[in-house]
C-alpha cells in the first residue's frame, strides 16, 4: 500500500535551537488505524503539532499524497484532505455547537457545509438537543464528540487526535474509539497519540512507539502488544495490565 | 439628574463605539493597543481636513449643526483611517507578532500613540476646532432635560452601528472567525481560519468605528490633538468592566462608563472627571478583573 | 563663558535626576519585564510629596510641614512607592499590560489631582517659595547650584552601586528568571508575584526620589513640570541606553535629553513664534520615532540580557517536570 503520510527524519520544537523531537519517520496508509505511545516528554504530541504545521520544523519531510507539508500555514491544512483534534481546548466553549460546527465547515461552498452538518448530526445523535447550547456547557465525552464531528466535517483523508481518550469514562472511551474503527473501515487514515496505550493498541493496526524524541520500536499492534519490552518500558512494571 | 443621565448616555455612546473597535483588536490581536483612541483623533481630524480641503458648504441639515459634507467626510476619515491602522499594522506589529512578546506590542502601541497625536498636531496645531460655527439651541424636552438634535443623531448612530457590529459578529461567517479567533487563535487556525484574514478585518472594523467615534466626540465636543489621549482611560476601563473581547460588554461598559462620569460630576468637582474611569478600573481589576460578562480571553 | 557653564550645571542636574528616574524604571522594565507607563505620575508624587512635607506653613494650604529636606525626600519617595503598591496588588497577578493601564491611569490621575486639589497642590499655580536644602550655607547661587548638582551625582551614584549589588544578589538573580519564563520561575519555588511587587514599588520609590531631588533644586512645583510626555522621553532614554543595563541607561539620558534640548532650541531660533508650539511636536515625534524604531529593529535588546538565566531556568524546570509522577 503506498503511504498517504510519509514523515520522514523530523526535527521540530518550539525553539529552533530546542529541538523536542529529533529524526521522527513515520508512515501511514489509507484506511489504516495507527497509534503513537510513549512516555510523558517522548514528543508524541509535538510530532502531531509539527505535521499539522503548528511547530516549526528545522528538518526532514512530511509528505501528504504529492503535497508537501512544510512550512505551510496551518490553516491550509484542511484544504489538503488533513484534519487534526488537539489533546485539550479542542472546541470553543464560547460558541454554540452548531457555530462549532459551522466553523469548522467554514471551508466548504454553503450548500455543502449545510449537507455535512447534518452528516454530523446523523453521526452523532447525541448532539442533537445540544445545537444551541454553548459548548463549554457540554460534558466531557459530547466535546470529545464535537470534537471530532468537526473534524470530520470537511471529509478529510486522514485525521490526527491527540489522546481522544484523556479524561473519558471507559464506555465514553470505547463510543470514540468505535467512532475511529467506523471511520477506518470507511478508508480514512486515523493517527492517533494515545496515552491509554492498551486500550488503543488493541483496536489499530499499527504502533509506533516513541521515547525522547525519537522511534523506538514500531510494527502491527497486535505483536508489539506481545512484545515484553513495550510492556515492560511503557505500559507498566506490573506486565501491563489494564 | 435627569440631566446628567442625558449627558451621560452621549458620552457613554461615544465611549461605546469606540469601546467596540479596543475589544476586538485586544480580544483578538490580544494586546492592549494605546494607538486605539489615537486613530479617534486621526478619523475627527482626517474628516475635518476633507470639510476644509475642499472648502465643502457646511449647510446644515435640519436641526444638526452638520450637514451632508460631513457625512461624506465621515466615510472618507472612515478609509483614511482603516488605511492607518493596516499601515501601521503592515509596518510594526506583523513584523513584531511573532518574534515578541505581547508586552513590546504593547509597547510599540504606545510609541505610535505619540507619533500620531503629535502628527495630527503639527499638521493642524493645538488649538481646539470644531466642524462648524453654527451654534445649536438645545430644546426642552422636559422641565429638567434639555436636548441637542445633534445628541439624538449621535446617539441613534450609535445605537445602529452596535446593532450592526452585533449582527456582523453573529450571523456572518467572517464574524464567527473573529469570535474563534478572539477565543482560541491556535484551534482556529486548525478549523481552517485565515488568521491574516482576520488580523485585517479586524482592524477594518476597528479603524472605521473609531473614526466615526472620533467624527461624533468632535460634534458632541471639540476637536483637539489630545482628544484620543484623553479618550484612552475611559475605552481601556470600559472594555475591561465589560469583559475582555466580549462585544456586547464593551458597549454597555462604554455607556456606563459614561453615566457614572456625568453623575459623579454632582457630587465631585468637575475637574476631576477624567479620574473616574481611573477609578472604575481599579475597582473592576480589584474586584473582577475578567469584567461584568466575562472576556473571551480575559485576565489571568 | 560663566553664562555657559551655569547652564550646564543646570543642565547636568537635571541629567542626574532623570538619570536616578531612568535607573527606577529600568529596575522594573529591563530587570523586572513590567511596563510602567505613567512614569511621570510617580516623579510627581515624589515631588509634591517631598514639597508639601518641606514647604512652608500656609493658611490657604492643608500641607507645609517645614520637615528637614531628608525628611521630604523620603516621604516623597515613599509616597511614590505607595502609589506602586496600589498599582501593583491590583494588576501583578493579571495580564501583563493591565499593569500598563492602571500606571498610565496613575499617569494621568496625579495630573488631575495636582490641577485641581488646591487645597494640597496649589493647584495651577503649584506650590512656591519651598526651602532649598542648606541654601543658606552659600554666598553665591552659582556655588550652591555646583554643590547641588555634586550631591546629587553622588546620590546617583550610590544608588546605581546599590542596585548593581541588588542585582546580582539572590533576590535579583531571581528577579530576571521570573522576567525570562515566569512558568519556569514558579516551578523552581519561588512566589513570582511577590518579588516582582517588591521590585516595582522599588523602582517607584526611586522615581520618587528624583522628583524630591527636582523639587528641592528648583524651590517650586507646578503641574507644568509634569506633563504626559516625560513617561515617553524617559523610556526614550532607557531604550536608547539598552535597557537591562544601568550603565547604557545612564548614557541614553545624555543623548535623549540632548537632542531635546538642542532641537528644542534650534525651534526656538527657526520658526516663528506663533508655530512653536506646533513645532514642538516634531521633537516629539523624534521621541516617538526613536521608541518605535528600536523595538524593530532591535526586539531582543529591550529584553535585555542573555539566554543564560532562561535556557538554565528552564533546564530546572523541565527536570523538575520529568520527576512529577506519571498521570
Amino acid at each position: 500500500m503506498t503511504a498517504l503520510l510519509s514523515v520522514a527524519a523530523l526535527t521540530a520544537g518550539y525553539r529552533p535551537d530546542l529541538p523536542i523531537i529529533n529524526g521522527i519517520s513515520l508512515t501511514i496508509s489509507a484506511g489504516e488505524l495507527v497509534t503513537i505511545i510513549g512516555p510523558n516528554g517522548a514528543g508524541k504530541s509535538t510530532l502531531i503539532k509539527a505535521i499539522a504545521g503548528l511547530l516549526p520544523i528545522t528538518d526532514g519531510t512530511v509528505t501528504l499524497g504529492h503535497q508537501s507539508l512544510v512550512g505551510l500555514s496551518p490553516h491550509l491544512m484542511s484544504g489538503f484532505g488533513m484534519a487534526y483534534v488537539p489533546q485539550s481546548d479542542n472546541i470553543f466553549a464560547t460558541l454554540t455547537v452548531d457555530e462549532n460546527l459551522r466553523l469548522g465547515a467554514l471551508p466548504l461552498p454553503r450548500s455543502q457545509a449545510r449537507a455535512q452538518i447534518s452528516a454530523a448530526y446523523d453521526r452523532f445523535p447525541d448532539l442533537v438537543r445540544f445545537r444551541k447550547a454553548k459548548a463549554g456547557n457540554l460534558s466531557g465525552g459530547q466535546r470529545q464528540m464535537l470534537a471530532v464531528a468537526r473534524a470530520l466535517l470537511t471529509g478529510p483523508q486522514l485525521i490526527m487526535l491527540d489522546e481522544p481518550s484523556a479524561g473519558l469514562a471507559p464506555k465514553m472511551v470505547e463510543e470514540v474509539f468505535g467512532h475511529l474503527v467506523t471511520l477506518v473501515r470507511g478508508g480514512v487514515a486515523v493517527l492517533m497519540v494515545e496515552q491509554n496505550a492498551k486500550a488503543a493498541m488493541r483496536i489499530s493496526d499499527r504502533t509506533y512507539v516513541l521515547a525522547e524524541g525519537r522511534n523506538r520500536l514500531d510494527g502491527p499492534s497486535d505483536r508489539l502488544l506481545e512484545d515484553p519490552e513495550v510492556a515492560r518500558i511503557y505500559l507498566g512494571q506490573a506486565g501491563g495490565k489494564h | 439628574m435627569l440631566q446628567a443621565l442625558a449627558d451621560g448616555l452621549l458620552t457613554g455612546a461615544i465611549y461605546a463605539l469606540g469601546a467596540i473597535g479596543l475589544t476586538l483588536t485586544m480580544g483578538i490581536l490580544r494586546f492592549a493597543n494605546f494607538a486605539h483612541a489615537e486613530m479617534m483623533t486621526w478619523g475627527a481630524y482626517m474628516a475635518l481636513g476633507v470639510l476644509t480641503a475642499f472648502g465643502l458648504p457646511t449647510a446644515p441639515l435640519g436641526p444638526l449643526t452638520f450637514g451632508w459634507p460631513l457625512l461624506l467626510a465621515t466615510v472618507v476619515a472612515c478609509a483614511l483611517t482603516v488605511a492607518l491602522a493596516l499601515l501601521i499594522d503592515w509596518l510594526v506589529f506583523r513584523r513584531m507578532r511573532d518574534r515578541v512578546g505581547h508586552l513590546t506590542l504593547v509597547f510599540a502601541s504606545f510609541g505610535i500613540a505619540l507619533l500620531i497625536r503629535n502628527v495630527v498636531h503639527l499638521i493642524f496645531g493645538g488649538r481646539a476646532t470644531y466642524y462648524t460655527t453654527e451654534l445649536q439651541i438645545a430644546v426642552r424636552v422636559l422641565p429638567d432635560l434639555r436636548i441637542m438634535p445633534d445628541q439624538v443623531f449621535t446617539l441613534s448612530l450609535a445605537v445602529v452601528l452596535v446593532i450592526a457590529v452585533h449582527q456582523f459578529l453573529q450571523r456572518t461567517p467572517l464574524g464567527l472567525s473573529m469570535r474563534a479567533v478572539s477565543e482560541n487563535p491556535s484551534l482556529a487556525v486548525i478549523n481552517g481560519v485565515s488568521l491574516a484574514r482576520v488580523v485585517r478585518w479586524t482592524w477594518i472594523v476597528g479603524g472605521a468605528l473609531a473614526a466615526v467615534a472620533g467624527v461624533l466626540y468632535g460634534v458632541a465636543v471639540q476637536l483637539r490633538p489630545e482628544l484620543g489621549f484623553h479618550l484612552l482611560l475611559p475605552l481601556f476601563a470600559a472594555v475591561i468592566l465589560g469583559g475582555v473581547g466580549n462585544v456586547v460588554g464593551a458597549v454597555v461598559g462604554g455607556v456606563l462608563i459614561g453615566l457614572i462620569e456625568s453623575f459623579s460630576v454632582l457630587v465631585i468637582p468637575a475637574g476631576y472627571k477624567l479620574a473616574i474611569p481611573f477609578l472604575v478600573l481599579l475597582v473592576v481589576l480589584y474586584l473582577k478583573p475578567t469584567g461584568l460578562f466575562g472576556g473571551t480571553s480575559g485576565g489571568r | 563663558m560663566l553664562g555657559v557653564a551655569v547652564y550646564l550645571v543646570f543642565f547636568l542636574i537635571v541629567v542626574t535626576i532623570y538619570a536616578i528616574m531612568v535607573m527606577g524604571l529600568n529596575l522594573q522594565w529591563g530587570f523586572t519585564g513590567l511596563f510602567n507607563a505613567g512614569v511621570v505620575g510617580f516623579y510627581a508624587i515624589g515631588a509634591y510629596g517631598t514639597a508639601i512635607l518641606i514647604g512652608p506653613d500656609r493658611a490657604a494650604l492643608i500641607g507645609g510641614f517645614e520637615m528637614p529636606f531628608v525628611v521630604g525626600l523620603l516621604g516623597g519617595a515613599i509616597a511614590a512607592g505607595a502609589a506602586g503598591l496600589v498599582v501593583g496588588l491590583a494588576t501583578l497577578r493579571l495580564r501583563e499590560e493591565y499593569l500598563a493601564i492602571a500606571t498610565f491611569g496613575i499617569g494621568i490621575t496625579i495630573q488631575l489631582v495636582a490641577l485641581n486639589f488646591g487645597a494640597l497642590t496649589g493647584g495651577a499655580n503649584g506650590l512656591i517659595g519651598l526651602p532649598r536644602p542648606y541654601f543658606d550655607l552659600f554666598a553665591v547661587s552659582n556655588a550652591y547650584n555646583l554643590a547641588y548638582l555634586v550631591c546629587v551625582i553622588m546620590i546617583a551614584g550610590l544608588i546605581y552601586l546599590a542596585l548593581e549589588r541588588v542585582v546580582q544578589s539572590p533576590w535579583g538573580r531571581i528577579l530576571r528568571a521570573i522576567r525570562e519564563d515566569v512558568t519556569a520561575a514558579r516551578s523552581l519555588g519561588k512566589n513570582p508575584t511577590l518579588i516582582r511587587l517588591q521590585a516595582f514599588v522599588l523602582g517607584s520609590a526611586i522615581m520618587g526620589l528624583a522628583g524630591g531631588l527636582y523639587v528641592g533644586f528648583i524651590g517650586f512645583v507646578s503641574p507644568i513640570d509634569f506633563l504626559p510626555i516625560l513617561t515617553f522621553q524617559i523610556w526614550a532614554m532607557l531604550i536608547v541606553g539598552g535597557s537591562g543595563n544601568n550603565r547604557g541607561a545612564i548614557l541614553g539620558v545624555l543623548v535623549v535629553w540632548g537632542i531635546w534640548t538642542a532641537s528644542g532650541y534650534f525651534i526656538g531660533q527657526i520658526v516663528p513664534p506663533g508655530y512653536q508650539s506646533q513645532a514642538g511636536s516634531i521633537q516629539a515625534i523624534l521621541i516617538g520615532l526613536v521608541i518605535v524604531m528600536t523595538l524593530l529593529l532591535r526586539p531582543r535588546g529591550l529584553i535585555g540580557e542573555e539566554e543564560s538565566v532562561s535556557s538554565h531556568a528552564r533546564k530546572r524546570a523541565q527536570q523538575a517536570y520529568k520527576k512529577k509522577p506519571e498521570p
